[in-house]
């Protein structure tokens, strides 16, 4: 294949990847800066999302655009209500203290994988694509749903940015992120906005996990790579920072897919990880971060 | 206050106390005796000789085999339960102890190790995956525990091993590959680029398909590897060269159906004719949507998946034992599609693990190198109840098996078989010769 050519399927492919990565990191992302918590139970969620879209569209059997749409709602909100629960249960009774809440989250990630394993089983199932449209370039064929995920990816942040920004939860949680004690001082439910940036957080994932699903099939152990590839993203854009978050999902996603495709996805991933060891050691703070990590 | 903190430091927080747990022991003892005194257990309980014949199965029930492994375990199940209302082995019944290893090389070894140490199994029997064969096959030769493996790997024929590993049930790459290669470059073409998983069995595949090739005056021009674990497969297909007349694929692992669908997204209509190994598409149904483009195209099978019209009567009672349709799914859900070209491995390697025991006599684990010897004198296997997928031929030097292959192109959402092999044409060279060293 010619370079050009070549170049813009690595960009697609590139694209999709970040697409999806930027909804996962955003929600690790998150979490982190309101809570102060390292979710390593995050990519957990974001497989009990694929899972959940997988049983969604197998019992609903209404036809492929109707079962997406379903697992599309219910999926994250069942990882939501799952995370909701582990925070009122687990997370509240630590006092969110930042070394207890790794551990327990990464006792989180092992009872909900196993969980998994026992009632879904080993087998990686596919959720058919809500339609079956392919693109066909004058060099290769793409598929159309590929293009709907970097669509919907951005359509996400840009409703989270706005949620942020422009509303009054979103002032809460940026109040509570920005210092816990005079928000609680001003009246803010500190306690119930943990809560919900908790479950938002794995809602978040399970909703990257719904969109790659049609491409990749549900697996019990599908959550380990986004889980890394997104501590990666969270660390390079900088710890709590939303928009760092972002471009380096941008940035890892991007660089991953081309050199994925050009050289080998090994590379791709040894390279993404020097990056982080550089930044950590030439900027801690990360591309936007506020805090050291 | 002061007191109470100190005593709640003092007791244990688990509440075992010494009393209790003696209790616990009690009951299970009681128990046990309870359990022996049950009508099943009289039988065990006599003479070693009415013992069962203790199989360990390795078994990918968890990991990327795991569709493997559960197909693996079915068919497991029943060959033991028709070899067992024959009357068992040697007059003895067949119990099968399943393990996990969870398609890991290392706890591979160490399942191993539980059958010979812990369960005092006769044998160990059932891998799959060549990197776990390969991780377990030393540990089974310190501990002289005889290892059957259904594998398809060329490891046990190329003399990587030892003298107690063996390939009784299932024909390796090397011979898989060799048979096909003539046919492919008659039929569709000389220059193949080959994609196939990056570990042991996609490397049999690639030298050996390549050296048959040219053997036929083809020419492999692109050799795509791409890691078992992988999740998205786009990306490698731009790596095809132009000028490829035929794409040869072979995909193992929990996205193969992705991998094949994303060919197609690739592809379209007009892309290279394709050649795979069912492997690509092992318990995955041939009628899912997105795989319409390989209508036309061609699979080796190792054993037809449909129920063909050459199909034989041993082949139907072998499908209706384990529960396999015609169209080659669960009878109990039609959506669970079998592994059906490598599953019989399992079936006609328990029959020859009984056809060895009882020509060497075998009574217990004293015997597991007259095991050895007895199943390396096996030469020929004819098609049967215990052979169902066909005849064979064991070579006891090498370890390993050769029969016939299959060649079938998608037509109508099925697999029809379009050519059979001969068994001689799968032969090569032995590279090892097993009797030569010693038990």
């Amino acid at each position: 294949m010619d370079f050009g050519p070549h170049l813009l399927l690595a960009s697609l492919e590139g694209a999709v990847g970040a697409a999806v990565l930027a909804l996962t990191a955003l929600g690790l992302s998150l979490v982190f800066g309101v809570m102060r918590i390292v979710n390593v139970a995050h990519g957990a969620f974001f497989m009990l999302g694929a899972i959940v879209a997988w049983w969604v569209a197998d019992a609903l059997d209404a036809g492929s655009a109707l079962n997406f749409l379903a697992a599309l709602i219910i999926a994250p909100l069942a990882a939501g209500a799952v995370a909701l629960v582990a925070e009122r249960t687990i997370l509240r009774r630590l006092n969110y203290n930042p070394e207890s809440t790794i551990v327990a989250t990464i006792g989180l990630l092992y009872v909900i994988e196993q969980v998994a394993l026992m009632t879904y089983g080993p087998d990686a199932r596919p959720v058919e694509a809500p339609w079956d449209f392919r693109v066909q370039l004058p060099w290769f064929g793409y598929s159309g749903y590929k293009l709907m995920v970097i669509a919907a990816s951005i359509a996400v942040m840009l409703a989270v940015w706005w949620g942020l920004t422009r509303t009054r939860i979103g002032l809460m949680m940026r109040a509570t992120q920005f210092d816990r004690e005079t928000a609680r001082a001003f009246a803010i439910p500190v306690d119930k906005v943990y809560g919900g940036v908790f479950a938002f957080g794995a809602m978040l994932a399970a909703l990257g996990a719904v969109l790659v699903v049609p491409i990749q099939q549900a697996h019990y152990l599908m959550g380990n790579d986004p889980l890394l590839l997104s501590f990666i993203v969270v660390i390079v854009g900088g710890l709590g920072s939303l928009r760092g978050t972002v471009l380096a999902a941008v940035i890892i996603g991007m660089s991953d897919g081309i050199i994925s495709v050009f050289f080998t996805p090994t590379l791709a991933k040894i390279i993404a990880t020097l990056v982080v060891a550089m930044i950590l050691v030439i900027r801690p703070k990360g591309l936007f971060g506020t805090q050291s990590a | 206050m002061a007191d109470k903190v100190k005593s709640k430091r003092i007791r244990p927080s688990s509440g075992i106390s010494r009393r209790r747990a003696l209790a616990g022991l009690g009951a299970a003892a009681a128990g046990g005796a309870a359990l022996s005194a049950l009508p099943g257990f009289v039988r065990y309980a006599q003479a070693q000789s009415s013992a069962p014949i203790k199989i360990g199965f390795q078994v990918h029930r968890t990991g990327i085999g795991a569709a493997y492994g559960r197909w693996y375990a079915r068919t497991t199940q029943a060959a033991t339960q028709v070899i067992n209302e024959a009357g068992g082995i040697n007059g003895r019944p067949v119990e099968i102890i399943a393990e996990d290893d969870g398609t890991d090389p290392k706890r591979g070894a160490e399942v191993i190790e539980k059958f010979a140490t812990q369960h005092g199994a006769d044998v160990a029997y059932g891998t799959l995956f060549s990197h776990v064969v390969i991780g377990s096959a030393p540990r089974a030769g310190e501990l002289k525990i005889p290892y059957f493996v259904v594998s398809e790997g060329h490891h046990v024929a190329s003399g990587m091993l030892n003298r107690y590993t063996l390939q009784p049930g299932i024909t390796d790459v090397k011979s898989q590959v060799q048979s096909m290669a003539p046919w492919v470059a008659s039929n569709l073409g000389k220059k193949v680029t080959m994609i196939y998983p990056d570990f042991a069995f996609g490397h049999n595949h690639r030298d050996y398909f390549s050296a048959a090739m040219a053997a036929q005056g083809g020419e492999v021009i692109g050799k795509i590897a791409i890691p078992p674990t992988e999740s998205s497969y786009f990306k490698y297909f731009p790596k095809i060269p132009r000028g490829t007349e035929v794409l040869y694929h072979v995909m193992v692992g929990p996205g193969v159906l992705t991998f094949v669908k994303e060919m197609g997204e690739f592809f379209g209509a007009k892309g290279p004719r394709i050649f795979g190994f069912i492997d690509s598409l092992e318990a995955v149904n041939i009628a899912s949507p997105g795989l319409e483009f390989l209508e036309g195209s061609y699979f080796w099978e190792g054993h037809p998946r449909h129920a063909q019209a050459s199909s034989g009567k041993f082949d139907a009672f072998y499908r209706a034992k384990v529960g396999v349709d015609a169209n080659g799914a669960s009878l109990d859900d039609p959506k669970d599609i079998a592994t059906y070209s490598h599953m019989f491995g399992c079936w006609e390697t328990l029959h020859t693990i009984k056809r060895g025991m009882e020509s060497a006599g075998y009574r217990g684990p004293g015997d597991r190198a007259k095991l050895i010897e007895a199943v390396e004198d096996i030469k020929a296997m004819e098609e049967s109840q215990a052979h169902p997928q066909g005849a064979k031929i064991f070579n006891g030097k090498t370890h390993q098996v050769f029969g016939h292959q299959f060649i079938s192109q998608v037509g109508g959402g099925k697999l029809n078989v379009v050519h059979k092999t001969a068994i001689e044409e799968g032969f090569y060279k032995d590279e090892v010769d097993y009797t030569k060293q010693p038990l």
